[in-house]
């Protein structure tokens, strides 16, 4: 207000308490003090906060910064929380990294401590191919079936889980990998459409009506019994896959195998020797083996 | 210029220069459009042609059609307001705000029912969020903003709006940036930075517009016919200002090329981070408590029609809370590769920041003494208070979130997520809401439609507010203890997938929270929409109905 009611201090009627005078668009204020709980409210974090810069890391100086008397830092505090749990595990896991796969799997103290570890370590790091309980999906092997691409004993998964599958970094890797025989042009479309009844045939599945599973036999002499065997079992060596179950890594439809015919390849599995302590691969190995398909 | 001749009519230095600059911009971006390296970038390059050159017609078109003298500063002694921008802002708030809910709702559905994303690039989680990020702070946000303090700042200095295209400019220069950062996130131009994702092209408009905004702002409060600045008006200034400092300092970045959307940002690492965060944290600080605080300080009185509790406390707690605030960023980096020192300051500062945030909530709920009984019968009013509300609930959980131990747990789960949404969706979106159902009707001299349909906003509103903050809390604290859950031999209990089956049930019950929320916002819609067609009333009649007991001197 410009027009001579300025700074004249109007008392509210409900507070009793005097506005400061001006008025903006019809809002005035009112001349309340400070609320006491507010104002020591604020005086009190503000101690706080000098009491926490003495106890802590604080001010930034011109090489460092202030340290505290409590000496407390960040990255220690999380080496000493590493260090607990390491020292927790530490005796028992001396004694998995002292037993053979076998005796762990004998001993009882140890089989369950080895379970445990290794159950942690699957859901952190396996599951999420492999699914929670190991039971694989599209492309990811089950490992409850009792079939296994690169063997199902102990030693087998552990090496397995340390090198991995096709993992380039790693020159132990299992490395090998089917041929892409339809993309290559190693087999004509015919040739394949009559490999993939052959296949179908050999774990007991309906074929084509025309299908010509002669000539197919004939194909899969010639190009697939040299890694899956004469009979289709299939070869660990090289994880070649046994065609006459009736487990399918890549499904057992007509389609799905012409498709895996055609393009070849293999699935891809890290080599976890670069992340995972040793012990606790064994741990890994030792619960995968314990899943229902070890060997 | 305007007074040289009464008759003759001819082009302000405004006008002119403003079609030049745009024509000179349109011809530029069409070269830019032509060489482009990526297809996302010529389609925005055509847009900035298109839009400038539009705008150069628009401004020729007023001025074809326009009066030869621009429109006095006050007419018969009173003030001739500016409402025109305010009206565009306020409902584009509206549109922003239902677009920013709706992909809001869509996201919160894709978290729990992932097939939602339907493996198309366009509607993923990815880019969806910060959509929703930006199109509820930014744009709805952004928008209430404008309106509110373009007006605010004439009727409490009883001065014009300065300029007669930079207001216009402003808000149709911000929404279109609004516009280009938006259709960036869904074709993937991002600078990954969260709250800061738009790229340099689109900041460097933002500038352009922002100095604006901050000019005619100044100008404005310069030509006050009043002795002194009200709170409203410094709070709208630390507003401006210092968003104006934080976006240059977050970006100051190198683009690859002029024909590239991609900058890399000066700063690497640990630096980086502290960077964005001082941003980030501040960006809540100035643009979602400051801004907001502004509204509240203006609204709140208005509409109850008592004076501010007191002046002390709000001068008090205004520079407390602008020097506190800026220190508090780190306490986003707790446990990372930020220094400890760092990291403490963060955090004493969240603390020292606590009551300091409290003077606006004691001034917001204080105001109310002797008009209590309004809460029963004023739906918009009761949204108003509920806002401040939340707000004292959020500036209280934020500082006890900043202590590292607190942290420790807080951190990375959803407990952030539900904190975020009791102040956004609890005080920002309230205080915004209620604002609006005064500001339309007075800036559109309409009565409100309905007063009931206010009432079914706010519960519908408010039980959507309580289903999301609370099903975040027990998701975020049962994630958090779920992640550092160890068993007795020293081994994680729980993977990460366990955790996030555990949180569907909270991610349902969060989505059917942000439903009601959106239907609430849709009755308003419908409310607003029958307010602006029914027939215009007079200022008198208006104050009865909504509220503005008109300063005298009118």
């Amino acid at each position: 207000m410009t027009d001579g009611t300025e700074h004249q201090h109007k008392v509210d009627p409900y507070t009793g308490k005097a506005t400061t005078g001006h008025e903006w668009d019809g809002i005035a204020e009112l001349n309340t003090p400070l609320p006491r709980w507010w104002l020591w409210s604020f005086y009190a974090t503000i101690a706080w906060a000098f009491l926490y810069w003495i106890a802590y890391p604080a001010w930034p100086l011109i090489s460092g910064a202030t340290d505290g008397v409590l000496g407390w830092h960040s990255r220690a505090a999380i080496a000493q929380d590493v260090a607990d749990l390491v020292s927790l595990r530490d005796p028992m896991n001396a004694k998995l990294a002292a037993s053979s796969l076998k005796d762990i799997e004998n001993t009882p103290e140890l089989f369950s401590f080895a379970r445990a570890e290794g159950a942690a370590a699957f859901a952190n790091n396996c599951a999420p191919c492999h699914g929670a309980g190991g039971q694989g999906s599209k492309g990811y092997p089950n490992l409850n079936a009792g079939r296994w691409l690169w063997g199902g004993t102990l030693e087998q998964i552990q090496a397995t889980i340390t090198h991995g599958a096709r993992w380039d970094a790693d020159p132990e890797t299992h490395s090998s990998l089917m041929p892409s025989f339809g993309r290559d042009n190693m087999l004509k479309p015919d040739e394949i459409v009559a490999a993939a009844n052959y296949v179908r045939s050999l774990s007991g599945l309906p074929t084509d009506p025309d299908a010509n599973l002669a000539k197919g036999k004939q194909v899969f002499a010639d190009n697939c019994a040299a890694c899956h065997g004469p009979e289709g079992k299939g070869n660990l060596e090289l994880g070649a896959p046994n065609l006459t179950t009736k487990v399918w890594l890549y499904g057992s439809d007509r389609a799905a195998i012409i498709n895996r015919i055609n393009n070849g390849g293999g699935g891809v599995m890290p080599a976890w020797g670069a992340k995972l302590s040793p012990v606790t691969i064994k741990a890994l190995a030792v619960y995968v083996h314990s899943l229902g398909g070890g060997q | 210029m305007a007074q040289s001749t009464a008759r003759s009519k001819s082009m302000t230095g405004g006008e002119f220069g403003l079609i030049l600059a745009l024509l000179a911009l349109s011809a530029l971006s069409l070269f830019i459009a032509a060489q482009a390296y990526t297809a996302p970038f010529a389609f925005h390059a055509g847009l900035f042609c298109v839009a400038s050159a539009a705008g150069a017609f628009a401004i020729y078109h007023r001025y074809d059609n326009r009066a030869p003298d621009l429109p006095p500063a006050e007419i018969d002694g009173k003030p001739n307001y500016n409402f025109g921008p305010v009206r565009f802002a306020s409902l584009a708030a509206l549109f922003w705000g239902i677009a920013g809910f709706t992909v809001g709702l869509y996201i919160a559905l894709e978290l729990a029912f992932p097939w939602l994303n339907f493996d198309l690039p366009f509607i993923n989680f990815g880019r969806l969020r910060p959509l929703h990020t930006s199109a509820v702070i930014f744009a709805f946000g952004g928008n209430v903003l404008l309106a509110t303090s373009l007006y605010v700042v004439q009727r409490t200095c009883r001065a014009r709006l300065a300029g007669d295209l930079a207001p216009w400019f402003v808000v149709l220069g911000y929404n279109f940036f609004i516009v280009i950062a938006g259709t960036g996130y869904l074709l993937g131009v991002t600078r990954s930075h969260e709250y800061a994702e738009p790229e340099w092209y689109a900041i460097l408009w933002l500038v352009v517009v922002w100095v604006t905004y901050f000019l005619v702002y100044l100008v404005t409060v310069a030509r006050r016919k009043e002795p002194h600045i009200y709170v409203a008006n410094w709070f709208y200034l630390a507003f401006i200002v210092t968003i104006a400092v934080l976006v240059l300092g977050n970006n100051t970045e190198i683009p690859v090329s002029l024909f590239s959307p991609k900058s890399y940002p000066v700063w690497s690492g640990v630096q980086d981070a502290m960077i964005q965060w001082w941003y980030g944290h501040n960006a809540v600080g100035f643009f979602l408590t400051a801004g907001f605080l502004a509204i509240m300080y203006y609204f709140v009185p208005k509409r109850a029609e008592r004076p501010i509790y007191s002046y002390r406390l709000s001068i008090v707690h205004f520079w407390a809370l602008i020097f506190l605030y800026i220190w508090a960023g780190p306490h986003h980096l707790h446990y990372t590769a930020l220094p400890d020192w760092a990291q403490t300051l963060g955090a004493t500062f969240s603390i020292m920041l606590w009551m300091p945030s409290w003077g606006g909530m004691i001034n917001g709920l204080m105001t109310l003494s002797g008009a209590w009984d309004k809460l029963r019968t004023d739906p918009v009013l009761r949204m108003l208070v509920v806002s401040v509300a939340f707000y004292g609930m959020a500036t209280f959980e934020g500082p006890l979130m900043s202590i590292k131990s607190v942290n420790s747990l807080s951190h990375y789960t959803d407990w952030g997520i539900g904190h975020v949404h009791s102040g956004s969706l609890g005080w920002v979106a309230f205080v915004s809401f209620g604002a609006l159902y005064c500001l339309i009707p007075w800036v559109f001299q309409r009565k409100l439609y309905s007063l009931k349909l206010v009432e079914w906003h706010f519960w519908l509103a408010s039980i959507g507010i309580v289903f999301y903050i609370s099903a975040m809390w027990v998701a975020g604290i049962m994630q958090g203890l779920m992640w550092r859950a160890y068993t007795d031999q020293g081994f994680l209990e729980y993977s990460f997938v366990e955790t996030t089956q555990a949180m569907h049930p909270m991610y349902v019950i969060r989505a059917m929270g942000g439903a009601l929320f959106l239907i609430g916002a849709l009755v308003m819609i419908f409310n607003i929409y029958r307010t602006l067609s029914s027939a215009k009333v007079a200022t008198s009649e208006l104050s009865l109905v909504a509220a503005p007991k008109l300063a005298a001197a009118e």
